[in-house]
């Protein structure tokens, strides 16, 4: 399959690339890995007269801790993250994530950022950032804002970036000590999107209660969902088996997934509620351990 | 719409050519330079059939557009042999019967010779996960497998 004909640029600065995006405004789409785009534009599911791949734009990939947070550059290979020393011992729902995005060869070009900004529900990384309460730095002509993950996905395929805007970086608060996360997947077979998936992340208290819980589940709407029932529940209290298993029922009654060839509604809620469970059972345990 | 110049290192050797911004980095490979080693399997992102190393790393030629390759190194199958001597992964899968129809077979051998070159002695899991992106529909995975760990000896320096 060969895309509809669109002008490629290669923009070598990141002011180059926004004076195209302004240019293009209505025509354009931004290049990252290109793992979803390209596959859209040759099934031609979307089209675009312009595409600015910000591949050749130095300084975009980075994983550093920094301020009191951690910084992934919004160009950032999947990759990267999966190979990182800091990520594997710091930030266990982020290694999870990773290594279960789609399948390695499409990590070695898939980014952070784009798995972001392309606002699809059943990508992995909404959830995660979620549950860590992450923040998106878009830049746009008239410089860069933060804008906190919850009101980041719109709906579907429709995040808050402008269309004269980039994510350049991911920013995720420092876990304090005694801080845990999981991302617990079901897929049919490598490189399918999630049947259900959840995320969490725990923190807690010396006393070993939940001092913080954030849960995002994938692919369970138009949008990334926050379980933030759940999490309210889990607040406070020991992260016994019985609260964690009312925490998942809680996170999968929100839960609106689509029936299609992965399952019925029905059981798509239900495994929502099981890997909740697991998610946060396996959160817990890390917590425990760091 | 716009043609681009590139210039793209293929195998060693430097490859010019103008392309339209459409032209994927496979039908660069097959069609404008005639090699035809490197496979159109399900064209969108799954199969793993198209695999080439882009500057060493595994990645689907389907989902690359060959502007994106100017400036940088591809490997294909045809890269494998040298001076008429079999890459080790080729003698792998010839030894092991690593391939039935042989449709895969240029990706996972990619995949595979990229794996050994930053994991010189995989563990079964990890080659495993290594070719999770390649699909083989002969069912022939023990025998790709084993042919991995043929070449993973063959390349390691006798002790």
């Amino acid at each position: 399959m060969i895309p509809a004909p669109f002008d490629y640029h290669a923009p070598q600065t990141l002011e180059e690339a926004l004076a195209l995006l302004q240019t293009h405004r209505d025509d354009v789409k931004v290049l990252s890995g290109g793992q979803s785009l390209l596959p859209l534009l040759k099934l031609r599911l979307s089209a675009a007269g312009h595409l600015v791949d910000i591949g050749r734009i130095p300084g975009l990939e980075y994983i550093e801790e920094q301020d009191g947070s951690l910084r992934i550059g919004g160009r950032t290979r999947e990759s990267a993250l999966e190979n990182s020393q800091l990520i594997r011992t710091r930030y266990p729902l982020l290694a999870d994530t990773a290594d279960v995005i789609a399948d390695p060869l499409v990590r070695n070009l898939a980014t952070v950022g784009g798995n972001l900004a392309h606002g699809d529900p059943a990508n992995d990384h909404p959830a995660t950032m979620l549950a860590c309460r992450a923040e998106v730095v878009a830049t746009g002509p008239n410089g860069s804002r933060t804008i906190p993950i919850d009101d980041f996905f719109l709906g579907l395929f429709t995040t808050a970036l402008e269309p004269d805007e980039i994510l350049t970086e991911i920013r995720i608060p420092l876990p304090p000590a005694r801080t845990g996360g999981a991302y617990v997947k079901l897929e049919r077979k490598v490189g399918d999107f999630a049947t259900a998936a959840a995320a969490a992340q725990v923190t807690l208290s010396a006393g070993g209660e939940v001092e913080k819980v954030g849960i995002g589940l994938t692919n369970a709407g138009p949008v990334p969902l926050r379980a933030a029932d759940a999490e309210n529940y889990l607040t406070g209290k020991q992260p016994t088996a019985e609260a964690i298993a009312e925490a998942a029922r809680l996170a999968a009654s929100i839960a609106l997934p689509n029936a299609d060839r992965r399952g019925a509604v029905e059981y798509k809620r239900e495994m929502a509620r099981v890997l909740t469970g697991r998610a946060l059972t396996r959160a817990v345990e890390r917590a425990g351990r760091s | 719409m716009a043609s681009h110049p590139i210039n793209v290192k293929i195998n060693g050797a430097e490859h010019k050519a103008e392309v339209e911004s459409r032209l994927l980095l496979v039908h660069l490979l097959r069609e404008k330079l005639s090699m035809t080693g490197t496979h159109i399997g399900c064209d969108t992102t799954h199969c793993g059939a198209c695999t080439v190393l882009l500057d060493g790393v595994p990645v689907k030629s389907c989902t690359v557009l060959a502007v994106q390759a100017d400036g940088h190194e591809v490997t294909t199958v045809e890269g494998l042999e040298k001076d008429g001597q079999l890459h080790p992964i080729q003698e792998g899968f010839w030894q092991e019967h690593g391939l039935q129809c042989g449709y895969c077979t240029p990706g996972m051998m990619l995949t595979g010779a990229a794996l050994l070159a930053r994991n010189p002695d995989p563990s079964e899991a990890e080659i495993r996960q290594a070719i999770s992106g390649n699909l083989c529909r002969c069912t022939g995975y023990v025998n790709i497998v084993k042919s991995v760990q043929y070449a993973a000896a063959k390349l390691r320096p006798a002790e």
